[in-house]
């Protein structure tokens, strides 16, 4: 084990979270840095980012729906 | 020094100045936010920074320092590289790397040393070398080194074998981080382009004037669909 793994693995104990989660961070991410290239004040930036979050959690809830049906077929 | 005026329907129109635009997505491009910090646009700086930076050295954390890496080799062509570099400087250790090991050398910042392909003891080929399994070897180890390139490639005979197996023997100690690692950087540095555009040209703000002609060829696109 190097410092890396065993700072990230056994202190932060991310083998405990479930792999869904690791898309929170980046909806929340790429929601602000797209905000922010289309407007200049921040509190419109987060008003966007916000507005993006939802959308982008709404299509992942909808290809989720759809693979969990074709589960289904197996 | 170009300035661009955005005009609002209700307050202050929005004014940015860019500066130099070309030194501006150099900065921007080199590290993340620091285009926005050249222009005092500080706010933005610290969003860009703190977002980008912080989903790369995730990414390199979980990747345990192994997912950033340069290699255009056949068998090990890391395409996700080019996507990394969008990140700027903190991609760039993987390219000193990359020059360091390609005629056989060992990497800078050794993470750790594996015994060698054709090591005589077969199932041990590719393992960490530790206190416990070491038995005194003394040949040419394979040394995984921070953002370098797989080991291995120091015998061109068994080159691609040695090359594959190595980066397999990544995947498979890293589990499914590995592939996590990879994407969060391939992501920040994607992210960062944004960013270095943002400082080129400004933000993509719809005018009212635009936002009118969008909706007029909304409308008129309801009433074809209509007729």
């Amino acid at each position: 084990m190097n410092v890396f793994s065993s700072v990230v693995f056994d202190h932060l104990l991310l083998a405990a979270i479930p792999q869904i989660w690791y898309a929170l961070p980046l909806i929340v991410v790429v929601s602000l840095v797209y905000g922010a290239t289309r407007h200049e004040n921040l509190r419109e930036i987060f008003t966007h980012s916000l507005r993006n979050a939802i959308w982008c959690v709404g299509f992942m809830s909808i290809i989720f729906f759809l693979i969990w049906i074709a589960g289904f077929w197996n | 020094m170009p300035e661009i005026v955005y005009p609002q329907e209700s307050g202050e129109p929005v004014v940015v100045d860019l500066k130099d635009p070309y030194w501006a997505a150099f900065f921007a491009w080199a590290w993340p936010g620091a285009g926005h910090f050249y222009q005092r646009r500080y706010a933005k700086g610290f969003l860009f920074m703190i977002c980008i930076l912080s989903t790369y050295f995730f990414g390199l954390g979980i990747g345990q320092g192994r997912v950033v890496y340069a290699s255009f080799k056949p068998g090990d062509l890391r395409w996700q590289f080019v996507c990394q570099l969008g990140v700027g400087a903190p991609a760039l250790p993987a390219i000193i790397q990359s020059m360091k090991t390609k005629k056989g050398g060992d990497p800078y910042w050794v993470l750790c040393e594996r015994f060698p392909a054709d090591y005589p003891n077969s199932s041990l080929a590719f393992h960490k070398i530790t206190p416990e399994n070491n038995n005194d070897y003394t040949g040419k180890t394979i040394k995984d080194g921070f953002m370098a390139p797989p080991g291995g490639m120091n015998k061109p005979q068994v080159r691609s074998r040695v090359q594959t197996d190595t980066l397999g023997r990544w995947h498979f100690e890293g589990k499914h981080y590995f592939e996590m690692g990879t994407l969060f950087t391939v992501i920040a540095g994607l992210l960062n382009l944004l960013a270095v555009y943002d400082a080129f040209c400004g933000p993509a703000i719809i005018t009212p004037a635009q936002q009118e002609m969008l909706e007029s060829k909304k409308k008129k696109n309801k009433k074809k669909s209509k007729q």
